[in-house]
């Protein structure tokens, strides 16, 4: 297991979209270290041969029936929006790609 | 070598192929055509006003949990099967993680290292100068996945993303079902990966049409292609790809391949590396331009979906998918080709011209099969490749063909006034019917209109009727021609011809 | 019957079904008593007294028509604000979500209103219930009525606060590594993480999808099971839900009876790291439970040493992607749109405010866990130790019926001391964690007060996978005993306030 640097905390801010200040990236390069070492002993179980579990209680195949329901009505969908305009939800404008 | 304005450089095909072999790979994004939407009871109806068609579960709202739609895992193992594909007996779905304002949970429910179908393949067939040949396009996986909401950007000068003060999301698309198909690498296409890439799509196309999944339509944004692709020199190993996206028509597939070969051709021969990157296709220019380059890729994060159980078919319920599968257009085309004695070629021209169905479709309105050709792959032709539109695109159906044959074959009509009740249904002047009585096309059949025709004829050229009566009768054809002339087209010839020669006395 | 307010909920249930009070004067009662304590415990973040006032004049409707109503008809509530409730703010305790009323009500809400249980109104929690202490609540932390200056144990310290306060009677929380338990354990009050897939987690803002499971918390173990039942069983909006029979939990809590039950001690789970009044009164009631006639042996369970680590790279990397929805694009706060700014700067301003310290570690830890090189050490193997775990407790439940611990390790520690000292702060839920990790059913009910500082320790009883019933047939066993050593509830020693 790696230790986390400042700059790996800076690449975790932008992936996970927070805004970091320098305090930030200091504090918790510190902290993500202490409790990845802390976490890293699951490493030593040895499991090679272990099914990993993503799921706690087996099930399989729950789907439901392809019946249109009932939407919400507009004004209830947009309710809560920061901002709308022409009945959709208004977001700034997206600058990394064509 | 020419120069766009994007500074791309390109050089012919021929050269370029002259050098490098291409290798192609496809992935195409098809919407099921469910009632409902993947995970949530909200309507997939298209054209919708905005935001009507969105609950807290497709606009990812705090606490909201997804519930798979059985019909769309039924689909895509349908889709599977008819692709030759494995059923996985059991497979996850998986989170990818992005941010992106058209997808309202931040992350896309799809599936990552387990797809529900795996190791298929499509055989297509493409037109060559010595005759059909067929490829092999071998599929890596079927997955199934949701699609996003639809962005309008808004304010600067060119409406697009580029330069844009903000934009507008419509979530009403977001979570239709979404199947992704994805091919192998297809090597060994030479010269002709345009054409097979092309010739994939609209197999995959006809495939789907044929299982009723979906409606296909390229147009509406219902299929969608992204193509790979990169050179390399015969011997070498192969190059780095890029990915052109946004390629939405038939036509676009052969033109994506076709430009990114010259693009790539000419970065090479100028000792140039060809950059991992995402291109986004144009259909104006039928050029592409350079996106996010793929080094900068985002990590997607995957993870399997925990708000969603395993899906384990059963091989009873697969094999019950399997035994109700329709008949596919490659057996279809065979049968067919049988049933109307017709050769290769002819089977290409209608399949390529898309015009297979439709004359099946008009057959079996009871339409003679050489006249359902004829109209088809003529007249109807014709108009579509002028219009640059699919066949079936045209205001024309079966059932306006059966028709206008039935009123040929009844004398009603002949084939120069059928044309022009074509020529009305395609301008949208309304049914046979109506066109017929708004145009005034029906043949003239009544005698004495046609006899005072005759008359005039006659009169206008004396010496022929001698000429006839003595027994010369070919000159009939003159007077003939005459009275077509003088009646518009609207009468019927060989009525013309008994009615002169009875007028004249004369017998053949 | 004495202050309305103290009663338990089955007793109130029973007094509005006869009509010898009716439902508006019990409402009455718990919203003054929250207007006259909550100032000091700070367990509510909402209260709606209008729209309870109202849903308890429905059901004296009901009882005046004489219609048959449910156990808990009446019965004032206090719910998680974690659960989404169609109209009322739903916050999680984040910032972020401020001013947010869902348009929907979350499957436990339909089933409580279903159920006649009157919501009083929201509780306070750790922001997106990532905390063992609610001081990660953005808007301020709860007090343990016990001792105000001590933590109420989290995430859900406002339902444990507000039922020891006795400002209601019933509380809904939810458990995604003992946040049920946990704040049971240090207020002296009872709580259930049922089974994984036993009450819908529709409605509930996820925090670790694979682990969150709501629960009912009271001060009585048949009042748990009497809202067990209200909210439990199979809901077609949750994929993970299971599709069978609930366990009868309520005839589980009234038999109460331990006779021939095996009782597995956790070996793991108590000794060093335990404090010593904990230890003792865990002594005392094993003791109890065999006097009770249970037979009491020790297993152990190797691999839950390395619980704490797998759900630490589990829950943050669940988390991680459940909470990237909160964008400001949608709904809650938006920072930095000034026109210039473009969307994914706005994105990351938003989060950045809206976000409080724990929550954007854990964000850290989880896409760290997450990303492309790291996820086979850490995620994979972090599931890989889950299926360990959840063997170690098939293997014990071959043994025994059921399982038991200490729930914490401590009583309730003082506010502010490990606050910023997260390893410190996750070692809080060493006992109750395994438990999320293999998906099964638990339950903390309180066993005495620790000698050297008189605050009230819990008693963890674990079950098998959709045996909810046995945690009530043992807890019910214990309290029986233990209440009438006493002769009174524990929770009645609690200092007026």
């Amino acid at each position: 297991m790696t230790s986390i640097s400042r700059a790996d905390v800076a690449h975790l801010g932008r992936l996970a979209r927070l805004e970091l200040t320098e305090s930030e990236l200091d504090h918790y390069s510190e902290q993500l270290d202490v409790i990845l070492q802390s976490v890293a002993r699951i490493s030593e179980v040895a499991a090679d041969d272990i099914p990993p579990m993503s799921h706690p209680i087996p099930m399989v195949n729950v789907f439901r029936d392809d019946v249109v329901k009932p939407s919400l009505t507009r004004q209830e969908a947009l309710a809560a929006a920061p901002a709308t305009e022409d009945d959709r939800f208004r977001v700034p404008r997206i600058l990394d790609e064509e | 070598m020419t120069t766009t304005s994007h500074g791309d450089v390109y050089i012919p095909f021929d050269e370029a192929m002259s050098r490098y072999e291409p290798i192609i790979g496809i992935e195409t994004h098809v919407e099921l055509g469910t009632n409902s939407k993947m995970w949530c009871g909200c309507s997939t109806d298209f054209g919708s006003d905005a935001n009507t068609q969105v609950c807290p579960v497709c606009l990812g709202l705090p606490g909201s949990m997804p519930v798979v739609n059985r019909v769309a895992v039924e689909s895509t193992i349908r889709i599977g099967l008819a692709l030759n594909c494995n059923i996985a007996e059991w497979c996850r779905f998986a989170r990818k993680n992005y941010f992106y304002p058209d997808m309202p949970k931040d992350y896309q429910i799809s599936q990552y290292d387990e797809p529900l179908c795996y190791d298929g393949y499509l055989d297509v067939t493409v037109d060559t100068p010595d005759g059909p040949q067929v490829f092999r396009v071998e599929i890596e996986r079927v997955h199934m996945e949701e699609d996003t909401g639809k962005l309008t950007h808004t304010g600067g000068a060119t409406g697009r993303i580029h330069g844009a003060e903000y934009s507008l999301v419509d979530y009403n698309r977001a979570g239709i079902p979404l199947i992704e198909i994805v091919t192998k690498t297809v090597i060994g296409t030479g010269s002709l990966a345009p054409e097979v890439a092309k010739a994939y799509v609209k197999e995959l196309r006809d495939v789907m049409r044929a299982l009723g999944v979906s409606d296909v339509r390229m147009e509406e944004g219902s299929m969608r292609c992204d193509v790979n692709l990169s050179l390399n020199k015969p011997g070498d190993g192969w190059g780095t790809r890029s990915e052109t996206k946004n390629v939405n028509s038939l036509r676009s597939v052969e033109r994506a391949v076709r430009s990114e070969i010259e693009r790539q051709a000419s970065v090479l021969d100028n000792g140039g590396r060809v950059i991992q990157e995402t291109r986004h296709f144009h259909e104006d220019t039928g050029r592409s331009t350079s996106g996010r380059s793929k080094e900068k890729a985002e990590d997607y994060r995957y993870f399997p979906e925990p708000d969603l159980v395993p899906v384990a078919p059963s091989r009873d319920w697969v094999e019950e998918l399997r035994a109700g599968l329709p008949e596919m257009p490659s057996v279809k085309r065979a049968r067919l080709k049988e049933e109307w004695n017709i050769n290769d070629f002819e089977l290409a021209s209608l399949a390529n011209s898309g015009a297979l169905d439709l004359v099946e479709a008009t057959i079996a309105f009871g339409v003679d099969s050489v006249a359902a050709r004829k109209w088809w792959t003529g007249e109807l032709l014709r108009v579509a490749n002028e219009q640059g539109v699919e066949l079936e695109a045209l205001s024309v159906t079966p059932h306006d063909i059966q028709q206008v044959e039935s009123l040929i074959t009844s004398g009603a009509l002949n084939d120069k006034l059928a044309r022009q009740v074509f020529e009305g249904l395609l301008a949208g002047e309304g049914t046979v019917e109506e066109i017929i009585a708004t145009r005034g096309l029906a043949v003239v059949s009544d005698d004495g209109a046609l006899l005072a025709a005759i008359d005039e004829a006659l009169a206008a050229a004396p010496d022929v009727a001698e000429k006839i009566q003595s027994g010369k009768i070919q000159a009939a054809g003159a007077v003939v021609g005459a009275v077509m002339k003088a009646t518009k087209g609207q009468a019927d010839a060989a009525k013309v011809r008994a009615l002169l020669l009875e007028r004249l006395g004369v017998s053949e | 019957m004495g202050d309305l307010f103290r009663q338990n909920a089955s007793v109130l249930a029973n007094a509005i079904a006869t009509k010898e009070v009716s439902a508006v004067e019990v409402t009455q009662a718990h919203l003054d008593r929250i207007s006259a304590v909550d100032g000091k415990v700070h367990a509510f973040l909402h209260v709606n007294a209008q729209a309870a006032l109202e849903q308890a004049k429905a059901v004296d409707a009901k009882v005046a028509a004489g219609t048959t109503l449910g156990p808990l008809a009446g019965v004032p509530l206090g719910l998680k604000d974690v659960l989404a409730m169609k109209g009322e703010p739903t916050t999680a305790g984040s910032k972020i979500l401020e001013g947010w009323r869902p348009p929907y009500d979350s499957t436990v809400v339909q089933r409580l209103r279903a159920a006649d249980i009157v919501i009083l109104g929201k509780t306070n929690m750790d922001e997106f219930a990532m905390g063992s202490s609610t001081e990660h609540s953005a808007y301020g932390a709860t007090h343990n009525p016990w001792d105000l200056d001590r933590i109420p144990g989290g995430s859900g310290g406002g339902s444990a606060a507000a039922l020891a306060a006795f400002e209601a009677p019933l509380a809904i929380g939810t458990d995604t590594g003992g946040s049920i338990r946990q704040p049971a354990s240090v207020t002296g009050t009872v709580g259930v993480k049922p089974t994984y897939g036993g009450v819908s987690r529709y409605g509930q803002i996820a925090l670790a999808s694979s682990l969150d499971q709501p629960g009912p918390c009271a001060r009585t173990v048949l009042d748990t099971a009497l809202l067990h039942a209200a909210i439990a069983g199979h809901d077609p909006m949750d994929s993970t839900s299971i599709n069978a029979p609930v366990p009868d939990v309520v005839a589980a809590a009234k038999r109460a009876d331990v006779r021939g039950m095996k009782i597995g001690v956790v070996k793991e789970l108590g000794g060093e790291g335990y404090q010593a009044g904990v230890s003792q009164r865990y002594a005392e009631a094993l003791e109890i439970l065999q006097s009770l006639g249970a037979e009491v042996i020790e297993v152990s369970c190797p691999s839950f040493e390395y619980a704490l680590g797998a759900y630490y790279l589990i829950l943050p990397s669940e988390a991680s992607s459940n909470l990237a929805r909160f964008d400001g694009m949608r709904y809650g706060l938006r920072v930095g749109d000034d026109g210039n700014n473009g969307v994914e700067q706005v994105m990351s301003m938003t989060r950045e405010a809206g976000f409080g310290p724990e929550v954007k570690r854990r964000i850290m830890l989880g896409t760290y866990a997450l990303s492309s090189g790291y996820y086979d050490a850490y995620y994979g193997q972090a599931q890989k130790v889950r299926t360990l775990i959840t063997r170690d407790f098939n293997a014990a439940f071959e043994q025994v019926d059921v399982l038991v611990s200490p729930t914490a390790p401590t009583t309730a520690f003082k506010l502010g001391e490990k606050l910023d000292d997260p390893i410190a702060m996750y070692l809080n839920d060493v006992a109750t964690i395994p438990v999320n990790l293999a998906g099964i059913g638990a339950m903390s009910l309180p066993i005495g007060l620790a000698p050297e500082d008189g605050l009230p320790v819990g008693f963890q009883i674990m079950a098998p996978a959709m045996a909810d019933d046995r945690l009530y047939l043992a807890g019910g066993a214990l309290e029986a005993a233990l209440t009438d050593r006493w002769g009174h509830l524990l929770i009645e020693e609690a200092p007026e306030l």
